[in-house]
């Protein structure tokens, strides 16, 4: 039964992230996109990570994607040619490093039995929110404190980027 | 059956790769970061996996924060591409060359 919600989301990962990438027109491949982030979220779930899940659809496809939307409408865009002259070297490249992935993936790969390799482990009564939490306020604060500044930045640097120069400003 | 983890990390790969040639082949920048997230998203799958099977918690913390560095990320790179295209009225790749040799 796992493996029947696995393979669909699978699936439908596969086939929507080949079609942004194939699409010509850049609303159909966002469109493609957020069809894939709720699909993430999905597979997300069936591992067990609710809360991550739900980070996942309102973050990616809440905020991201609206965003990339309203940008793509605001610059009113042409048809342009879709694909690089060079493309059958990225073609190339493409298919060498999907054969590795495949081959290193089928070889016999020494995954332990059931690994407390870390000093936290998921406290499986309590849920998920719950365990994120109790690590990301103790042993991750200092990385936590870190995002909010890396936010701040983006947020300084989006709007000095995007801001239209006042006539008569001197450089 | 339980899904073995190696299932999760072939699509992890697949999606990967398709944003890297997404990447590599399109010319119209807004696709190349949509092509960007792809990538950052199969990574994501691939930590959340990692988590599940190895019980550790620290997994689905790093994937928070690849969130936020995403989005803000996005952001920036949105700011950027409407700059240009002031500049430049398009979005072609192929003709911002200022830098090339």
């Amino acid at each position: 039964m796992e493996l029947a919600f696995f393979f669909y989301f699978a699936l439908v990962i596969g086939v929507t992230s080949a079609l942004v990438v194939a699409f010509r027109n850049p609303i159909y491949s966002a469109l493609s996109l957020l069809i894939m982030f709720f699909h993430v979220a999905g597979l997300y779930v069936t591992l067990h990570a609710e809360f991550l899940a739900a980070v996942q659809i309102i973050v990616y496809a809440g905020a991201i994607l609206v965003l990339y939307l309203f940008v793509v409408m605001l610059l009113n865009i042409k048809h342009d040619e879709r694909y690089h002259r060079q493309w059958p070297i990225a073609g190339l490249i493409g298919g060498l490093l999907l054969v590795e992935a495949l081959v290193l993936t089928a070889a016999r790969y020494h995954a332990p039995t059931v690994a407390t390799s870390g000093t936290e482990s998921v406290v499986e009564q309590s849920g998920n929110t719950e365990a994120i939490a109790e690590v990301l306020y103790s042993t991750y604060l200092f990385p936590f404190e870190v995002a909010s500044l890396i936010l701040l930045v983006a947020m300084i640097g989006a709007i000095i980027l995007a801001k239209k120069d006042i006539e008569g400003r001197e450089a | 059956m339980t899904v073995p983890m190696a299932y999760y990390l072939t699509l992890s790969a697949i999606v990967f790769l398709t944003g890297l040639v997404g990447v590599l082949i399109r010319r119209n920048i807004i696709i190349i970061l949509l092509s960007v997230e792809l990538m950052l998203n199969a990574t994501n799958i691939n930590f959340v996996a990692f988590s599940q099977y190895f019980h550790n918690v620290a997994g689905q913390v790093f994937v928070f924060f690849a969130l936020t560095v995403a989005a803000a990320e996005v952001a920036v790179g949105l700011a950027i591409i409407i700059a240009l295209y002031r500049a430049k009225s398009t979005i072609n790749v192929d003709e911002f060359s200022l830098l090339k040799w």
